[in-house]
């Protein structure tokens, strides 16, 4: 483990920020955490985790996958593709790691989308243990310790000081590029931390919460519930929990016609939508109840059937403080788990 | 802290419910921290004495849940509506979009509804339960041994700062007193952003406008947009887009929005509540009414039911839109 | 190297019933106006929704008209009326939003007007090509 005074971490985001671009959690005018890139002084965050998830850095909102360009009766097909610089970002929290693990389950596997392998690749995620975790956070549900999280390099931050400590190969070359504004130190100071936050961990209002009764082959069990109607009752059909998630990942592709050709791109949707996998017979969810039954079934049952009982949710919270109507999956869980 | 007590709500609702006056209530459920509340419709008395909630964290406006709500049920849907919330009913039955003879309307009084950012800003994250019950609310946090005492003024969700009406205008009973239309500062924002520069304006929208994800809520949550498909969502418009691609993307999607509900916007103020990257998308409802209260005389939509908005309605004096630029004896 | 002279793309929107018959006129008096004028016909000035005039900055204009009959003639009694009031804030809007207020314009041209029709033509489009090309409603998905 190294450490580095919190006085010189503008040098080591520097020194970071020569070889790759640094991307990390700044206050916006608004108040709010949003994840930029660093400037020369660029000061970190204070604040417990941003409104939008890192996801973005590796599964972006909307991406062009390919152009056509026409010309008479031909069709040029554009590849538009180009390698990805390197970059790292600091400040993940561990719940958001997390998430990286449940994402690259799905784009990872074969066939392997290479736009995301490419971003995953040039990535370096560095992340930010939590000392005051919010209200609304319940990682411990899905096991996560938010005082140790993983990443490539995990960092703690004290009153003074910043410990970093490497976990893979990527980790390892990140700290050996600030070896020399880094000092080898024991990890005394973070273990009082860690104990600090487990015991903070243990007071949030969420932190009973379970999830005894979700997982794989449980459908037949909780397809049916009469619970799914009265917890869907005021859902808008908005799709704020979806894009706020750092675990959803269901997209839609589409092409643009721009008058001289056509952007295949893909974008975010959202199995809120009522458009959502629309196809030539209609729409296969055609209530709002059924369309949110999906997207916690997704995240509870179907996602751990179908990988090694992995939940696809963190606990980071985001749900439970953005939804318009507060209706969110920890109130799924409480009232489905038999609360 | 309500002028209204949850107990007089709760028991009215029972009673009505009792007496066979309505079979359904719509109101407000309890959540997980005293301020996370979702609408409801409740059927019995049990789960209504269960979880049934009025505080200051109340503000989702139910108007427009009539709409679905009232639909296939038999007997009378009992809605509880806040001033603001009465204006957005009106608006409704204007343009039909739900049978008033299956709802039985109470009008309750509201001092305002707190909003939890605001909260935060100042007791920080952890809240574990906030009292709206004295004075002050009293808010706990778990990082905390005393709650703190947070004056409800200071924690005033922006459209309740610049509330534009306490006065009740549908309701088929009223509780506690009625208010007032209220001489608000609703406006002045807009006028400070008519102040700047185009490049400033332009500046200014261009980073209010970048952080939308297109999530819909604003949309989802308007009581006037209640249009079954939404031009946005319609693959045959020719404009369907599910997310803010470029710029032109997010300033087409905020302009035709706010077209479409001009003159028939109530000002309630849902859209920037919902928002979650906290974008104002209520000064562009706000610019669009003010300038018809300029250009066309004082409307204020769902003051009345059947009453006629600025945009459907005409007169051979109007101005030629290229005068509205500069209409100094207007203003004067 | 030749420098290529920038043109402002105009988008003309006029009614079939007295607009667009004023540019007809405007073509048989060999009037000329400027030849990036693009006009679409419309049934009546009030079939344009606010849509397509973002639609057509979007598509690469540089500025839009809208011409329709002059108020108290529309061939649909009062379709031109309900116009002036949509598109006073529409443009209104638009000019909150920071987008220059010379783009857009609405006039009234009728079916003997070939003179005006010409003249507002070429006086829009040095209007708008003194402010440039369009950067703040542009999609630049579109200009590839």
């Amino acid at each position: 483990m190294r450490k580095c005074s919190l006085n010189s971490l503008q040098s080591v985001f520097g020194k970071i920020a020569s070889s790759a671009l640094l991307y990390l959690p700044v206050d916006s005018a608004d108040g709010r955490a949003v994840f930029s890139k660093w400037d020369d002084g660029t000061p970190l965050s204070n604040a417990l985790n941003t409104v939008r998830s890192p996801k973005d850095f590796f599964f972006p909102q909307t991406e062009d996958l390919m152009r056509f360009k026409t010309e008479g009766k031909s069709i040029e097909v554009i590849d538009v593709r180009e390698e990805t610089e390197d970059f790292v970002v600091f400040g993940v929290r561990a719940c958001d790691v997390k998430s990286f693990d449940i994402l690259d389950r799905v784009f990872l596997a074969e066939p392997r989308d290479s736009y995301y392998a490419s971003r995953r690749d040039h990535g370096v995620i560095v992340s930010l243990a939590c000392t005051r975790p919010s209200e609304t956070c319940f990682c411990s549900t899905f096991g996560i310790d938010a005082a140790s999280p993983a990443g490539d390099v995990s960092c703690w931050k004290t009153e003074s000081e910043m410990f970093w400590q490497a976990n893979t190969e990527k980790g390892e070359a990140l700290i050996k590029k600030i070896e020399e504004l880094t000092e080898e130190c024991s990890d005394e100071a973070v273990k009082e931390q860690q104990e600090k936050t487990a015991r903070i961990m243990k007071k949030l209002p969420l932190a009973g919460l379970n999830t005894d009764a979700f997982g794989g082959g449980k459908t037949e069990e909780l397809f049916d519930r009469p619970e799914w109607t009265e917890l869907s009752e005021a859902c808008l059909g908005c799709g704020t929990c979806t894009f706020v998630c750092p675990t959803c990942q269901c997209y839609d592709i589409k092409d643009f016609n721009t008058g001289n050709g056509v952007i295949r791109y893909r974008c975010w949707d959202s199995c809120m939508y009522s458009e959502f996998t629309k196809m030539a017979h209609g729409n296969n969810r055609l209530s709002q109840k059924e369309r949110f039954r999906q997207r916690f079934m997704h995240k509870l049952v179907y996602y751990p059937e179908n990988n090694d009982g992995l939940f696809s949710c963190v606990g980071c919270g985001r749900c439970l403080s953005k939804c318009p109507i507060s209706m969110n999956i920890a109130k799924v869980m409480k009232k489905l788990g038999g609360e | 802290m309500q002028k209204i007590t949850k107990e007089q709500l709760t028991e009215k609702a029972v009673s009505l419910l009792r007496d066979g006056t309505v079979t359904h209530v719509l109101g407000w459920s309890a959540g997980e921290f005293d301020y996370d509340i979702t609408p409801a419709v409740f059927s019995d008395e049990a789960s209504l004495r269960k979880s049934f909630v009025w505080n200051d964290f109340c503000g989702a406006n139910f108007s427009k849940y009539l709409v679905s709500k009232t639909r296939g049920i038999e007997g009378k849907l009992l809605v509880f509506l806040k001033p603001c919330d009465t204006y957005s009913f009106n608006q409704l039955l204007t343009e039909h979009r739900f049978d008033r003879e299956k709802v039985y309307a109470i009008g309750i009084p509201c001092e305002g509804m707190a909003d939890i950012d605001k909260v935060k800003a100042i007791c920080g994250d952890g809240i574990s339960s906030v009292n709206c019950d004295g004075e002050k609310l009293l808010v706990q946090s778990i990082y905390e041994d005393a709650p703190i005492s947070v004056s409800p003024s200071d924690v005033l969700a922006e459209r309740c700062v610049n509330c534009k009406s306490k006065k009740h205008v549908a309701y088929d009973e009223l509780m506690g007193e009625d208010g007032d239309v209220l001489d608000s500062a609703r406006f002045d924002e807009v006028s400070r952003i008519e102040a700047m520069s185009p490049d400033e304006r332009f500046l200014f929208w261009q980073n209010e406008l970048s952080r939308c994800i297109r999530c819909n809520a604003c949309r989802d949550a308007c009581p006037a947009c209640t249009c079954e498909v939404c031009v946005f969502n319609n693959p045959r418009s020719g404009v369907e887009n599910k997310s803010p691609a470029n710029n032109f993307e997010e300033q087409m999607f905020h302009i035709i929005r706010a077209f479409h509900v001009a003159g028939r916007c109530t000002d309630c103020g849902e859209c920037s509540r919902v928002c979650p990257q906290n974008i104002p998308l209520h000064l562009l409802n706000r610019k669009f009414i003010k300038e018809m209260n300029e250009c066309y005389g004082e409307y204020q939509a769902g003051e009345t039911v059947g009453s006629k908005s600025p945009l459907t309605d005409y007169t051979l004096e109007d101005l030629e839109p290229g005068e509205v630029f500069d209409r100094g004896d207007i203003n004067a | 190297m030749q420098v290529k002279e920038y043109k402002p793309l105009i988008v003309a929107f006029c009614c079939n019933w007295c607009s667009y018959a004023g540019a007809d006129l405007a073509g048989n008096n060999r009037l000329n106006y400027p030849a990036e004028v693009k006009i679409i016909r419309v049934p009546c000035s009030c079939r344009v929704n606010p849509m397509f005039i973002l639609r057509a900055f979007q598509r690469g204009a540089d500025g839009v008209i809208l011409c329709g009959c002059h108020p108290g003639d529309c061939h649909y009694t009062s379709g031109n009326y309900f116009t002036r009031r949509r598109m006073a804030m529409l443009f209104s809007m638009l000019d909150f939003l920071g987008i220059e207020r010379e783009r857009t314009r609405v006039e009234w041209v009728s079916a003997a007007e070939g003179a005006k029709f010409a003249a507002t033509m070429t006086e829009f489009a040095e209007q708008v090509a003194a402010l440039g090309e369009n950067k703040r409603l542009e999609d630049l998905r579109c200009k590839k």
